[in-house]
């Protein structure tokens, strides 16, 4: 029997507390696999038990199937397709990638690495003789930002106005309503009309005067799926847009970070340029941007490590916990770009598994090799550095670095 | 160190391995010794020409020319280091001796031997009609070219004889092409072989679909050609005719066994006998020691189908049966794996992604789970006496490993739980495979009994 009440586990780590290193308290969690907390939720903390659920057709990403609602939002009228079961999420998703992947569109992210790294490289000319940097501020927010401004067609200094929303949404997901105030909540949903009305306003341009943007291509689209309504363009840019500049950045920075606390890495980075491409799988695993899906719905009973987690239970996905469990990989706290056999969570698995994945690859890929090969002696001030306060899209608020 | 471990070590070291078969379960056999320290001697013989290749884009994307036959290469894991005897056939295998006999007369000694045979098309029965300029089967990269070449030129119509997988993808390729095409299938519908009654029905509305004159309880009774030799026309069993420049014989593979006769091997048409470990059994039922099997031509029993002794024509089987087969060779009793892994493949058609895990043929019924039929998105799931077996999906591949568990953990049948994406009907029906008369043509599962020489399944011969 795998299922206890854990009370305490769970709190400790959405406490900001744990922020800095949360992953002594995720080893505490995974000797219960399968947790029942106070509240009726189920944590799921294990590398077997998480992969078997996000492959289990009965785990539900519709609010509409949790018995009790969460204490958040209500249902959107229009999710985006991370929040949509089939069929609505496949055909949805399919006409987003028709305008972003294979077998549509094949070459659109690689071809976008001369440009990619131009804009790098842009950003440290920018650091060019200055003794401290922010490696959040000045490099790994504006790079994911332009690029998926960029691909989007969202105009790059619009930024400082959707980037307000985009953090009081963010702020809004993991809302609490015993210990969190309740303006965060009603900020998160102001926020949300904002940016779905600016983005709303967007589209109806692109209507008449397309360019070559996924907005204006979802705009026009005459694929085999039809063509989403406004409202579902609008979701689906919502999803993209914060998606696409709130977990890279964590990616990145977790990257730089890691690479100063392993300095021998960084090194042999430096004389071992191809390094990167095992080392950037290595931090989805060892320091992913996303540590928790928050929810997933029953949709009938699931059997899972012994335990039946009842229909309509939510159920807390820890996927950073997954990807540190002993049982799956071999010293799972150390940090081994040369581990074999690394099928991380960083991007989960399954439907959902991160439809930006490879642009965020390829940009973590650009951003930290131009870093390590042009930022000079590049030395952490503080370490640990200071923690954005999610839990689930975690990653350091500043990370400040002196050069040369 | 035992003498056993250090016979091992010895072995490791020094011994000869001899791989016969240079196709995909050949290769990845060598490198996989390699990966696991055998530096000894390793030869492997082939009996075609050239390097090991791919085989699935044959019937795919080298018919479209997307891909040249020469692409297929099969890429390389690592240096393997061996002597490559390719063009020869081999004739003969002494287990007594220790030898590999060629068609060309030479002998290969080996301390332990690979035998990765794999299969072969099964040529159209009468000699004449099969040379006829335009017929054609797919089996060898030399095929696909030639089918490839063919279909560039603008047939008037082709003829595929057989809608088993091979032969579906082909129809799918030429109705892509635009090519007017018939297909002749002996059973109730394509697939149906392999797949059961309800899945044929759903394969044959998409071909009809996409416009293929589909005849199904039909036989192709002979094939007609000009005074040059050139293909004209094909007779059918109810009396019909088709006038076609291209015949595709798709009737499935010949297990490429022949060499073996007299080896004292437990040889059959379903390959050869082996246990889990892939080690070749010999006609007494006893394992031998040196002799090992892997990919199509060996036959294991599986646990989870009753221990029947299962033969599977798929990538995936070749592939992990080799890196079974060449860990065993090399290492004591006690550190031997079995190869567990529960089948799957996959097939592309008619704009359909079609997968499965588990074995189908090894039901009693069948349900839609997930999806929708009339989408042609959906999950069918198999059980026999109440457990789940196999599950096939359509463009809906992303849930198979959810499905391999149930096989696995022996989960009830018909699954209890309802998931989202309901389709319309769920309520299981017989699975409803054709007679044995019928089941040779597309089958590329076969489950068998115990008796090596045991045939309850007989090929069709037209």
């Amino acid at each position: 029997m795998t299922m206890t009440r854990t009370p305490g586990i769970l709190p400790r780590i959405l406490d900001y507390s744990a922020r800095a290193d949360p992953y002594p308290l995720y080893a505490e969690l995974r000797r219960t696999p399968v947790a029942l907390q106070e509240d009726g939720s189920y944590v799921i903390s294990t590398y077997r038990e998480l992969t078997a659920l996000l492959h289990d057709p009965h785990l539900s990403s519709d609010i509409r199937n949790l018995a009790h609602p969460l204490p958040g939002a209500g249902r959107e009228d229009n999710p985006a397709f991370l929040n949509l079961d089939p069929p609505e999420h496949d055909r949805m998703r399919r006409m987003a990638m028709r305008h972003f992947g294979p077998p549509h569109t094949p070459g659109l992210v690689d071809g976008m690495r001369p440009d990619m790294t131009a804009v790098v490289n842009g950003l440290i000319d920018g650091l060019q003789g200055r003794k401290q940097i922010d490696v959040v501020d000045d490099f790994a927010y504006p790079f994911p930002v332009t690029v998926i401004c960029h691909l989007l067609g969202v105009p790059r200094e619009d930024e400082p106005r959707f980037h307000q929303w985009v953090e009081a949404l963010v702020d809004a997901i993991d809302y609490n309503p015993a210990v969190d105030p309740p303006e965060r909540l009603q900020k998160g949903m102001q926020a949300r009309a904002e940016l779905r009305q600016y983005l709303g306003g967007l589209v109806e341009e692109r209507h008449s005067r397309p360019g070559d943007d996924i907005l204006s291509k979802l705009a026009t689209d005459d694929g085999p799926d039809g063509r989403m309504t406004d409202e579902q363009i609008i979701s689906t840019a919502n999803l993209l847009l914060i998606a696409g500049h709130e977990t890279t950045v964590n990616l990145i920075t977790n990257g730089v970070l890691t690479l100063l606390r392993h300095p021998q890495m960084l090194q042999r980075l430096r004389n071992e340029p191809g390094l990167i491409i095992r080392l950037v799988e290595e931090l989805l695993r060892y320091e992913p941007p996303v540590h928790i899906i928050p929810w997933r719905a029953a949709y009938s009973d699931i059997t899972i490590a012994d335990t039946t987690i009842p229909k309509g239970s939510q159920i807390m996905l820890m996927l950073a916990s997954g990807s540190r469990d002993p049982d799956r990989f071999h010293d799972p706290d150390r940090f081994d770009p040369d581990r074999q056999d690394n099928q991380h969570l960083g991007f989960g698995s399954g439907i959902h598994l991160c439809f930006g994945g490879p642009l965020a690859r390829l940009e973590a890929q650009i951003a930290i090799t131009e870093f390590v090969r042009r930022v000079d002696n590049p030395r952490l001030v503080a370490d640990p550095p200071p923690y954005r306060r999610s839990p689930i899209l975690r990653g350091p608020l500043h990370l400040l670095v002196e050069q040369g | 160190m035992t003498s056993r471990t250090e016979a091992l070590q010895t072995f490791k070291r020094e011994g000869r391995i001899v791989i016969v078969g240079a196709s995909l379960a050949g290769l990845r056999a060598a490198e996989s010794l390699r990966d696991e320290g055998f530096t000894g001697s390793l030869t492997v013989i082939g009996d075609e020409k050239g390097e090991p290749y791919d085989r699935p884009p044959l019937s795919k994307q080298v018919l479209t020319g997307w891909v040249p036959a020469e692409a297929t290469t099969l890429p390389r894991r690592r240096e393997v280091d061996a002597q490559w005897l390719l063009g020869v056939p081999a004739s003969g295998l002494d287990v007594a001796a220790g030898l590999v006999r060629l068609a060309d007369g030479r002998e290969v000694p080996y301390d332990r031997v690979l035998i990765a045979t794999g299969v072969r098309a099964r040529p159209w029965p009468h000699e004449a009609e099969a040379a006829l300029d335009g017929v054609f089967v797919v089996r060898t990269r030399e095929d696909a070219a030639g089918l490839r070449q063919r279909l560039a030129d603008g047939p008037d119509r082709v003829l595929i004889i057989g809608a088993g997988f091979t032969g579906s993808e082909i129809a799918s390729i030429c109705r892509e092409r635009d090519i007017p095409v018939t297909v002749a299938e002996l059973g109730p519908g394509p697939l149906v072989g392999a797949l059961g009654a309800m899945i044929g029905e759903i394969a044959s509305e998409m071909q009809r679909a996409h416009g293929v004159d589909l005849r199904t309880g039909v036989k192709v009774t002979s094939l007609e050609g000009d005074e040059q030799g050139r293909l004209r026309r094909a007779h059918l069993s109810d009396g019909s005719t088709v006038d076609a420049d291209v015949a595709v014989v798709a009737l499935g593979g010949i297990r490429n066994t022949e060499w073996l006769q007299g080896s004292g091997l437990a040889v059959g048409p379903w390959g050869i006998a082996a246990d889990s470990g892939c080690r070749a059994m010999d006609l007494n039922g006893l394992i031998t020691d040196d002799v090992f099997v892997a990919g199509d031509v060996a036959r294991c029993p599986h646990p989870v189908y009753e221990y029947r002794f299962i033969s599977l024509e798929h990538w995936v089987n070749a592939v992990e049966q080799a890196e079974i087969a060449a860990h065993n060779m090399v290492h004591l009793q006690a550190d031997r794996w079995p190869h567990l892994t529960i089948p799957s493949f996959w097939s592309i058609q008619f704009g359909v992604n079609i997968k499965s895990v588990g074995v189908p043929t090894f039901a009693d019924e069948v349900v839609i789970t997930q999806g929708s039929v009339a989408e042609r998105r959906f999950v069918a799931t198999y059980g026999y006496q109440g457990r789940v077996t196999a599950a096939v999906t359509f463009n809906n591949a992303k849930w198979l490993d959810h499905y391999r568990k149930l096989i696995e953990t022996a989960a009830p049948f018909p699954p209890p739980c309802p998931t989202p994406d309901q389709p319309v009907d769920a309520k299981p029906v017989p699975v409803d495979f054709p007679g044995p008369m019928l089941l040779a043509q597309g089958a590329t599962v076969v489950v068998t009994g115990h008796d090596p020489d045991e045939r309850r399944v007989t090929a069709a011969r037209p």
